[in-house]
């Protein structure tokens, strides 16, 4: 490897790093919610869905958020839950 | 503004020390004074008095905020009139060891009883999120955060905003202070984008990175009135947004093409 070829290798910029830190530690420090707290409210809502549908566990993504509520610009916190479905249970095994 | 009216209070914040606080509040004050308005800049750091260096008044403190609350002294005597602006004064923190000298109520009261004689009440707020952090957010009708653009400020800064809107002091503008432009380029230093798509708050202005801060503060005069630096362009800027001017934000490669720069690109075209 050439000189020229290892100063071309962009590593990612340091900015962008930055931003991506900060935004995973914005995540937790808005939520007065402990990780560990958002891990058992996780539990306790793949309990519940998996009654009802089959569900892809580990893909499953769990947040605390802020956003605003409609026609008010008050800010509000949200739980976001992406839950990736695989199969809805069949009625019958309900 | 009319005689009568009620006057706005505005904090000025960050959660992290050492971003600018104080000088942003300095020369706020004094560039809203510039303009015409009545202003008093509180001083709310008790026990690390500042505002009076940076501005230059240092040598004519008599009475603080402490005198005033414990009413040793009127309120009158304790603020000081700036040396160069007549509508300008400095109500002075205490230099107690006693964060709690002052309680949230006595603010209030005290912020309230200044809005009804002038114009503009700058509240420069002690860093971190505190007792006295809370005492001098409560008398605040609005808030302004400064901020770098460094991780640690911006994260205080977030966690801030979140403390304001809780005591019900919502859409704060965001002041980034320090920017190098030279270091964005490189993709060094967080862009102004980045830094508001992270905080979502609405932008007030920005000021470079500019020695003639410094140069100023040793000097004991906001650099807000020098006509030539530009960190004092920034904040004429952002006093105009304040009254409600609509300002274009600086544009920060313009900047950076000092003399030197210039004559570079004479010779080598670029």
């Amino acid at each position: 490897m050439g000189i020229l070829e290892i100063f071309s290798k962009r590593q990612e910029k340091s900015k962008d790093v930055a931003k991506e830190r900060l935004k995973l530690v914005l995540v937790h420090d808005r939520a007065d919610l402990s990780p560990r707290l958002l891990e058992l409210i996780k539990n306790d809502i793949i309990d519940v869905i998996s009654n009802y549908a089959e569900i892809d566990i580990p893909d499953i993504d769990i947040k605390m958020t802020k956003t605003t509520k409609e026609g008010d610009n008050r800010p509000v916190s949200a739980l976001i839950a992406n839950i990736p479905i695989k199969k809805i249970k069949n009625r019958d095994d309900l | 503004m009319e005689k009568g009216n009620k006057g706005i209070s505005i904090v000025v914040t960050s959660g992290k020390g050492g971003v600018g606080k104080t000088t942003t509040s300095a020369n706020i004050g004094t560039g809203l004074a510039m303009q015409g308005y009545s202003v008093v800049v509180l001083d709310a750091d008790i026990g690390l008095r500042n505002l009076d260096v940076v501005m230059g008044l240092e040598n004519r403190i008599v009475y603080d905020i402490v005198d005033v609350v414990n009413k040793n002294c009127k309120l009158k005597q304790a603020l000081i009139k700036d040396k160069r602006h007549e509508k300008l004064f400095l109500l002075p923190a205490a230099q107690t060891k006693d964060k709690t000298a002052v309680s949230t109520s006595q603010m209030v009261e005290l912020v309230n009883e200044l809005k009804e004689q002038y114009d503009y009440i700058i509240i420069d707020s002690p860093a971190g999120i505190e007792q006295g952090f809370q005492y001098s957010i409560a008398g605040a009708d609005e808030a302004i955060i400064v901020t770098t653009p460094e991780v640690s400020a911006v994260r205080d800064a977030d966690r801030v905003i979140g403390i304001l809107e809780a005591n019900e002091i919502y859409q704060p503008k965001l002041i980034i202070n320090r920017i190098r432009q030279d270091m964005v380029k490189r993709g060094d230093m967080m862009t102004i984008d980045d830094i508001l798509d992270i905080l979502a708050v609405k932008l007030l202005g920005i000021v470079p990175d500019d020695e003639n801060v410094v140069v100023s503060t040793n000097r004991g005069e906001p650099v807000v009135m020098d006509e030539k630096a530009i960190s004092g362009r920034a904040y004429r800027n952002i006093v105009k947004r304040i009254i409600g001017e609509e300002v274009e934000l600086l544009n920060l490669d313009e900047i950076n093409q000092g003399r030197f720069s210039k004559m570079m690109k004479l010779f080598f075209g670029r």
